[in-house]
């Protein structure tokens, strides 16, 4: 190991130079080749899939980009056409706030809540129901059913079931009408919504330290609300923080769904999302600069979101 | 303690609510499952019957063999669809698993300058859906001439994020003075991950093979593969259900294959994956 010469100024007694804090950093990158070497293969990929990808993406939103031509730098220009010109993104945004603030907290709570209940049965049938409840979540498309279950026509379960007793003279037009559209979406999305965020949370529960429970009680905790609240909630706070990232994220994207149960586009766009307006003007207008604009907003909304949720979960039990 | 009961805190009032909530729950969730199910082994006249009816009576196959005529009828092989899925599904799991764990080991083992950076990169990009990038990626893979190749859909699939952060969280409950025992034996970086730490994991990469086939099995190629004959099963079976209404005995058959193959893995790894999940927590 070689010596580097200092030269003893006070300043460098009190901290390092720069050349010496970057001689010690190279040091310290060769002394852990073998973990550079580790992480190397996924890093690239994760580099050029993920991260460089957002920065493109910032890039192009302030230009005109079509594809064919190059991309012509035009400034703030689609920030201000997306926010102050283009009234059907205000309506995307309403419809993506309402899906994201119903649907996020609803299908978190569920989560929680079913996780906490399964956690009171017994490992077999803890086991079943776990399976019942997250099946949803990995079956694939069979969500479509839910188009025959609110089909228009009399042969949808929800028009035949209320035409046999009566209660409607005529088949109701579910997914084409805008009042229905984003109930249907919604509960359709929570019937999804038992995913990952439900597996974290029960392996929380199981984690938490049974005896915390019997001091709990000694020192006075009354029933399972109490219980709930002052011992399981900030034993888990982990596991919260990180089902809330997951459901956040969730929330923010439900347009597949949307798309493939209200069709695309949708009825008066009812059930237009940020992420339908952005696939819109991507895939079908190929107006690239500008789609990529509405991507950016849509990322710096999701990360405030996921800041604020987290700093309010801190703050819980 | 109250009448014996086993358990603090409990009252059977409540235990008896709870019961029935799960049951309404349950119910509410299986449906749409029940009713695929049903409606897969449905003969015709059952399948439009007014009104409908969740439970099929005479239960049979021709809803199979039709998908199977149907299939050996299309263009491109039925086969052919199906081994692009398993080569998709089997490299894609596989190199996410491999190159997962690794990058995982490096980042929850060793302590190096960057490494604390790029953890909270992947931990950042776990908050935003892929659909943010959707364009630019397709812009990188058209300059890596992967456009319309296997490459576009299994390479990406292995820098998921989710597969790392749930290996590492995972990984750092390995005991640290184990591993540093192996290597004053002598024994390689790589044979302390491969030997020792990879067996101690296993309920994590099992999980990351389940996340990850999920993904990769749905796959339909999308707007990276255009060649009728690279495409995927699931792009087949979507075209077979948009025939309409005629096909709706079909459709639900289809249905059923997607969903068996996920939910009959989940089933066997259930345990490990919740194990994985306990690890998953963000640390403050």
């Amino acid at each position: 190991m070689s010596v580097s010469r200092v030269e003893i100024t006070p300043k460098s007694l009190g901290k390092p130079s720069i050349r010496e804090r970057l001689a010690n950093l190279f040091q310290e990158i060769r002394a852990n080749k073998v973990a550079y070497l580790f992480l190397a293969p996924y890093a690239i990929i994760f580099l050029t899939f993920v991260v460089v990808p957002v920065g493109v993406s910032i890039g192009l939103s302030f230009t005109h980009y079509n594809m064919l031509e190059p991309p012509v730098w035009i400034g703030w220009s689609n920030y201000i056409r997306l926010f102050l010109m283009d009234d059907v993104f205000l309506i995307a945004v309403k419809n993506t706030l309402v899906y994201a603030f119903i649907t996020g907290p609803l299908s978190y709570i569920a989560c929680f809540i079913f996780a906490w209940m399964i956690n009171e049965l017994k490992p077999k049938l803890r086991a079943l129901l776990t399976l019942l409840l997250y099946a949803p979540s990995i079956s694939g498309n069979v969500f479509l059913v839910w188009t025959i279950i609110f089909s228009g026509d009399s042969h949808g379960y929800i028009n035949g079931f209320l035409l046999r007793f009566g209660i409607t003279p005529e088949p109701i037009q579910w997914l084409q009408d805008p009042r229905f559209i984003l109930p249907i979406i919604i509960l359709v999305v929570l019937w999804l919504s038992l995913g990952t965020s439900f597996l974290v949370f029960i392996a929380g529960l199981q984690g938490v330290d049974s005896t915390l429970y019997e001091a709990g009680a000694m020192d006075g905790i009354r029933n399972r609300w109490q219980e709930l609240w002052y011992i399981t909630l900030p034993s888990m706070r982990p596991q919260l923080m990180f089902g809330a990232v997951i459901s956040i994220t969730q929330a923010f994207t439900v347009s597949q769904h949307a798309i493939a149960l209200a069709g695309f586009p949708s009825t008066d766009y009812a059930a237009r999302t940020v992420v339908t307006h952005l696939i819109d003007y991507g895939n079908v207008r190929f107006e690239m600069g500008y789609a990529c604009t509405i991507a950016t907003v849509l990322f710096v909304v999701m990360l405030i979101t996921q800041r604020l949720v987290q700093k309010w979960l801190r703050n819980i039990g | 303690m109250r009448l014996g009961r086993s358990r603090l805190n409990r009252t059977l009032g409540g235990d008896i609510i709870l019961f029935l909530v799960l049951l309404v729950t349950a119910i509410f969730m299986s449906f749409p499952l029940v009713y695929t199910i049903s409606n897969a082994f449905k003969p015709l006249n059952e399948l439009f019957l007014f009104p409908p009816r969740l439970f099929v009576r005479n239960p049979t196959l021709d809803n199979f063999r039709d998908l199977f005529v149907l299939m050996s009828s299309s263009w491109v092989p039925f086969s052919r669809y199906a081994f692009n899925t398993l080569l998709i599904t089997l490299l894609g799991t596989g190199g996410h698993v491999l190159l997962g764990s690794m990058a995982a080991f490096a980042l929850s083992q060793h302590k190096f300058p960057g490494g604390k950076l790029f953890f909270n990169v992947v931990v950042i990009s776990l908050m935003f859906a892929p659909q943010v990038t959707a364009i630019p990626n397709y812009l990188i893979m058209s300059r890596l001439n992967w456009v319309d190749t296997y490459l576009s859909v299994i390479v990406p699939a292995w820098g998921m994020s989710l597969g790392l952060y749930l290996m590492k969280q995972f990984m750092d409950q390995v005991p640290k003075a184990l591993l540093e025992s192996a290597r004053i034996d002598g024994a390689s970086e790589f044979r302390v991950f491969w030997s020792i730490v990879m067996p101690i994991v296993k309920p994590a990469w099992l999980t990351l093979i389940i996340l990850s086939f999920q993904q990769l099995w749905g796959q339909t190629g999308g707007q990276f593969i255009y060649s009728e004959h690279l495409k995927p099963l699931p792009y087949a079976l979507q075209q077979i259900v948009a025939g309409g209404i005629a096909r709706a005995g079909v459709a639900a058959a289809v249905s059923l294959v997607m969903m068996i193959v996920p939910i009959s893995i989940f089933i066997l790894n259930q345990s490990r994956v919740v194990e994985t999940m306990g690890a998953s927590g963000i640390k403050e």
